[in-house]
C-alpha cells in the first residue's frame, strides 16, 4: 500500500499550483465575482490549455483519460485558489456525460469540452444550478440517461458564494432527478469527490494563511501565534485539514459510495469549522470585506450542502453499514460483548 | 498512490490469517498471554517489523499494520508486552549496545520479560524533563533513588525504561539518562494504583539506593532526553496502529448491540453511529498516511502528535455515542459485562496518556506549523 500522491501526481500539483497562483490571484477572483456570471473567460481558457476541462474525459474523446485521485489533485487546487467561474461545473458535466451519456452525445460534446470551446453544467433539480448562465449546454438526468434542457430560461439566484453563480430554471421544464439511475450516483460521487478536494485546498489556504498572520501578528508585545489559545485552533485546523485530505483521496481511489460518504460528510463539517477558526485567529480584519476569508468562508458554507450534506452522507453512511452489517460481524461482536472488556 | 495491498502484503496476510486460524487461544491471566506471546514468538510473528537480525520478521511498517488488523479478525488475546514490543524494543535497536540487544531483544520478543516505561513523577508529568529521580555515579555504575508514578504494567514488569537525572548543575533537559532498570532488583518497590475504571493498570514506583551498573545506561549519558524523544515518538506512532484493532471490535459490537435493541432504525441514533464510524474509517487512512510517509522517511516525527490526538479524541466522542445510543443500559456492569460502563470510563485517561491533548497540540503548532515556542 502507498497513500501518497504519485511522482506525475506530485508534478501535476505543482504544476497547478504554479498556474494558479500565476492566473488566479485573488483580484481575479475578485473581479470575476463582482460581475453577474462570475464568469473569467479568459480564465477558463488558459485552464483548459492545461488540460483542466478534459482530466477524466476518454482519449476517445480528446480527453487525457486521467483518473478521480488525478482529478482531486487538480481540484484541490482550484479549491486552494477559490476558483470562479464555470469551471467546476464543466467538469461535472463532462463526468455526467461519460458516466451517463449516449455514444453520440459523447461524440457531440466531449470534444467540445475537452477542447474548452464549450461550457456546461447540469441541473439536478430546478433550482440551485451551477453557472447555468454562462454554460453552453445544460444537461438533465431521464430515466434512463442524460439529456439537454432546451429552450428554458434560467435566472440568477444570488447567494452566499458569489465565486459560482447558482440559477433557477423556469418551471415549465422538470429538471428533479431524484431516485433516477445508478449512472447518476456514480456521476454526482465524482462530483462530490472533486468538490470535497476543493474543500481541502481551501482549508490549506485558510490553514497557510492563519499560522502566516499568527507568526507576524504582535499583541502584548509578542507574536499571537505563541499563545496556546491560538496554537491549539491552528493544530485543530491542521487536523480538521489533514483527515480531509485522507479521506477524499481514499474516496477518489476508491470511488465507491461508502467511501464518498465518508469524505464527504468530514469534509461538509471540517471545512466550515476549519474557516470559523481562521477567522477568529484573525481578529477583526478576519471580519473585512477586504480580507480574502470570507471568501472561503461563503465556499465552505456553499460547498456544505452541494451533493449533500453531512447529514444526508450519514444516513447513507448508516444504510450501508448498519442496516447491513454481516451476522458474522454479528456473532462475533457478541463473543467480544460476552467476553471481558477491553481499553 | 496504490491503497491495495501489494502482492507481499496479500500473502504476508494469508499466511498470518491461516497461521492465526490454527494457533490462536483464549487468553486473559498474565500467564495465559505470556504463553499467547510464546505461542506467536514461536510460530515467528513476535516483533514482526523488527529487523530480522533482531529476531524479528523484517516486516514492513504496512505488514505491521496488516499483521494488527489480523490480530481483530481473529478475535486475538491483545499483546501484553506492548510497551516492550513497541516503545523500547525499537529504541534499544535504535540506540543501544550490542550487548543490550543481545541480553533483551530476543526476551521481549519471547513474552519472557515484561517490561514498562518509568517516565512520569509525581512532580514530572507533562514537564517531563523536571524529573528528579537521581542516579548517582558509584564506580561502574548508579545509585538510583525516587520515586515514578502512573506506570503501566509495573505490577508484572521484569523491566523498566526509566529516566533519572544524573547532572544537577545543567539545564534540565541536558542532565538526564535513560537507564535499563531491573525491576527484581534490591530497593525496588511497586505500589499498584487503582484507575478510576476500577482496575489496577498502573503503579507508583519506589527506587531506593537501586545499584544499576553503566552497562544499561541506554544511549549517552546526559544525553538520555534525546532516548527518552525517541520512544515517545516511536510510542505515539506505534500505539495508533494497536488501539485502531481495539476500536475496530469496540464499534462492531456497539452497532451490533443498537440493532438487537432495535435502536438501529432511530434516525438520530443512525446519524450518531454514522458518525463514529466515519470517524473510525478516518482514522485507519490517517494512520495509513503516516505509515505511507514513515516508511520512506524510517523514523517517526512529530506528526504522530497528530494521529494520538485523533485518535484519543474519537474515543471519547465514541464512547460518548455508544452510551447514548444504549441509554442507562451502558452503565450497567452486568450488561455485556460492563463493556460499555468499562469503555467509557477508561476513555477519559486516552486524552491523559501518552502526552495530553494539549501537549500535542503544542507540539503540533510549534513542530509541524512552525508557531513560536508558547514557554
Ligand atoms: C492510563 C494512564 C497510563 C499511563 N501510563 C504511563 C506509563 O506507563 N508510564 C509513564 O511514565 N507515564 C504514564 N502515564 C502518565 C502520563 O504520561 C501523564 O499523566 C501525562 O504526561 C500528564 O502528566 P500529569 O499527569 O502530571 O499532568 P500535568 O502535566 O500536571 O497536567 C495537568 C493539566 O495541565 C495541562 N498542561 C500541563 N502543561 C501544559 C502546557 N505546557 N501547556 C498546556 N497545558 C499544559 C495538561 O494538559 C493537563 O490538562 C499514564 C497516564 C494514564 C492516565
Amino acid at each position: 500500500m502507498d497513500f501518497d500522491l504519485s511522482k506525475p501526481q506530485k508534478l501535476l500539483k505543482q504544476s497547478a499550483r504554479d498556474f494558479l497562483s500565476r492566473e488566479c490571484k485573488p483580484e481575479r477572483v475578485r473581479a470575476a465575482m463582482a460581475t453577474d456570471t462570475a464568469d473569467d473567460r479568459a480564465l477558463f481558457t488558459a485552464a483548459a490549455d492545461q488540460g483542466w476541462t478534459s482530466l477524466i474525459i476518454p482519449e476517445t474523446y480528446g480527453g487525457l483519460g486521467l483518473g478521480v485521485v488525478d482529478l482531486a489533485v487538480v481540484a484541490e487546487e482550484m479549491g486552494r485558489a477559490c476558483m470562479p467561474g464555470p469551471l467546476f461545473a464543466t467538469i461535472f458535466a463532462s463526468a455526467a456525460i461519460v458516466h451517463a451519456g449516449t455514444e453520440e452525445q459523447k461524440r457531440k460534446w466531449l470534444e467540445p469540452i475537452a477542447a474548452g470551446e464549450m461550457r456546461a453544467t447540469v441541473a439536478l433539480s430546478n433550482e440551485f444550478v451551477l453557472d447555468a448562465g454562462v454554460a453552453d449546454l445544460v444537461l438533465r438526468f431521464t430515466d434512463d440517461g442524460i439529456e439537454e434542457v432546451e429552450g428554458a430560461t434560467f435566472e440568477r439566484t444570488p447567494a452566499i458564494d458569489e465565486t459560482r453563480k447558482l440559477y433557477r430554471v423556469d418551471d415549465r421544464q422538470s429538471c428533479l432527478s431524484e431516485g433516477r439511475q445508478d449512472c447518476l450516483s456514480s456521476t454526482i460521487d465524482i462530483a462530490a469527490v472533486a468538490l470535497c478536494a476543493e474543500m481541502v485546498g481551501g482549508m490549506q489556504w485558510i490553514l497557510d494563511t492563519t499560522v502566516a498572520y499568527a507568526k507576524t501578528r504582535q499583541q502584548f508585545g509578542r507574536a499571537i501565534g505563541s499563545f496556546q489559545a491560538v496554537q491549539h485552533l491552528c493544530a485543530d485546523m491542521l487536523l480538521m485539514t489533514e483527515s480531509a485530505r485522507s479521506a477524499t483521496y481514499n474516496a477518489a481511489w476508491e470511488m465507491t459510495p461508502l467511501a464518498v460518504s465518508i469524505a464527504k460528510a468530514y469534509c461538509s463539517d471540517a471545512y466550515r469549522e476549519a474557516a470559523n477558526r481562521g477567522i477568529q485567529v484573525h481578529g477583526g480584519i478576519g471580519f473585512t470585506w477586504e480580507h480574502d476569508l470570507h471568501l472561503y468562508f461563503r465556499r465552505a458554507k456553499a460547498s456544505e450542502t452541494m451533493f449533500g450534506d453531512a447529514t444526508f452522507h450519514r444516513e447513507r453512511i448508516a444504510s450501508l453499514v448498519i442496516d447491513r452489517q454481516s451476522s458474522a460481524a454479528e456473532r462475533s461482536a457478541e463473543m467480544l460483548a460476552r467476553s471481558s472488556s477491553s481499553k | 498512490m496504490d491503497l491495495n495491498l501489494t502482492p507481499d502484503e496479500q500473502s504476508f496476510r494469508d499466511e498470518f490469517r491461516a497461521w492465526l486460524q490454527e494457533n490462536v487461544f483464549e487468553a486473559k491471566t498474565v500467564d495465559e498471554l505470556k504463553r499467547w506471546q510464546r505461542t506467536l514468538f514461536e510460530g515467528g510473528w513476535a516483533g514482526i517489523s523488527w529487523p530480522k537480525q533482531y529476531g524479528g520478521r523484517g516486516a514492513t511498517l504496512m505488514q505491521q499494520a496488516v499483521f494488527q488488523e489480523e490480530l481483530a479478525l481473529a478475535d486475538a488475546p491483545q499483546l501484553i508486552g506492548v510497551i516492550g514490543l513497541s516503545l523500547v524494543g525499537p529504541t534499544i535497536i535504535a540506540m543501544g549496545t550490542d550487548e543490550q540487544k543481545a541480553r533483551h531483544l530476543s526476551k521481549i520478543l519471547s513474552g519472557e520479560e515484561i517490561w514498562c516505561q518509568g517516565f512520569s513523577e509525581p512532580n514530572a508529568g507533562s514537564d517531563l524533563a523536571s524529573l528528579g529521580t537521581r542516579a548517582l555515579k558509584d564506580g561502574d555504575g548508579f545509585i538510583v533513588s525516587g520515586q515514578k508514578t502512573w506506570t503501566s504494567f509495573a505490577h508484572i514488569a521484569d523491566w523498566c525504561l526509566l529516566l533519572v537525572r544524573t547532572d544537577f548543575e545543567a539545564p534540565k533537559h541536558k542532565g538526564i539518562t535513560c537507564l535499563l532498570a531491573d525491576m527484581h532488583a534490591p530497593g525496588v518497590t511497586v505500589r499498584p494504583l487503582r484507575m478510576m475504571s476500577g482496575d489496577a493498570g498502573f503503579n507508583e514506583v519506589f527506587f531506593e539506593n537501586v545499584r544499576i551498573p553503566s552497562s544499561q545506561v541506554l544511549g549517552k549519558v546526559n544525553e538520555g532526553w534525546t532516548t527518552a524523544i525517541a520512544a515517545l515518538m516511536n510510542e505515539r506512532a506505534n500505539l495508533g496502529t494497536g488501539v485502531q484493532v481495539l476500536f475496530r471490535r469496540n464499534l462492531n459490537a456497539l452497532i451490533a448491540r443498537a440493532r438487537s435493541m432495535n435502536r438501529s432504525a432511530d434516525p438520530i441514533v443512525r446519524q450518531k453511529l454514522a458518525q463514529a464510524y466515519l470517524e473510525l474509517e478516518i482514522l485507519r487512512m490517517n494512520t495509513n498516511r503516516a505509515l505511507t510517509s514513515l516508511s520512506k522517511s524510517g523514523v517517526p516525527g512529530p506528526e504522530g502528535s497528530t494521529l494520538k490526538l485523533y485518535w484519543s479524541e474519537m474515543n471519547q466522542r465514541t464512547q460518548q455515542i455508544a452510551q447514548e445510543v444504549l441509554g442507562q443500559h451502558a452503565q450497567l456492569s452486568d450488561f455485556d459485562n460492563g463493556m460499555w460502563q468499562y469503555s467509557y470510563l477508561r476513555a477519559r485517561g486516552n486524552t491523559i496518556e501518552a502526552g495530553t491533548s494539549e501537549i500535542q497540540r503544542n507540539i503540533i503548532a510549534e513542530r509541524v506549523l512552525g508557531l513560536p515556542k508558547s514557554y
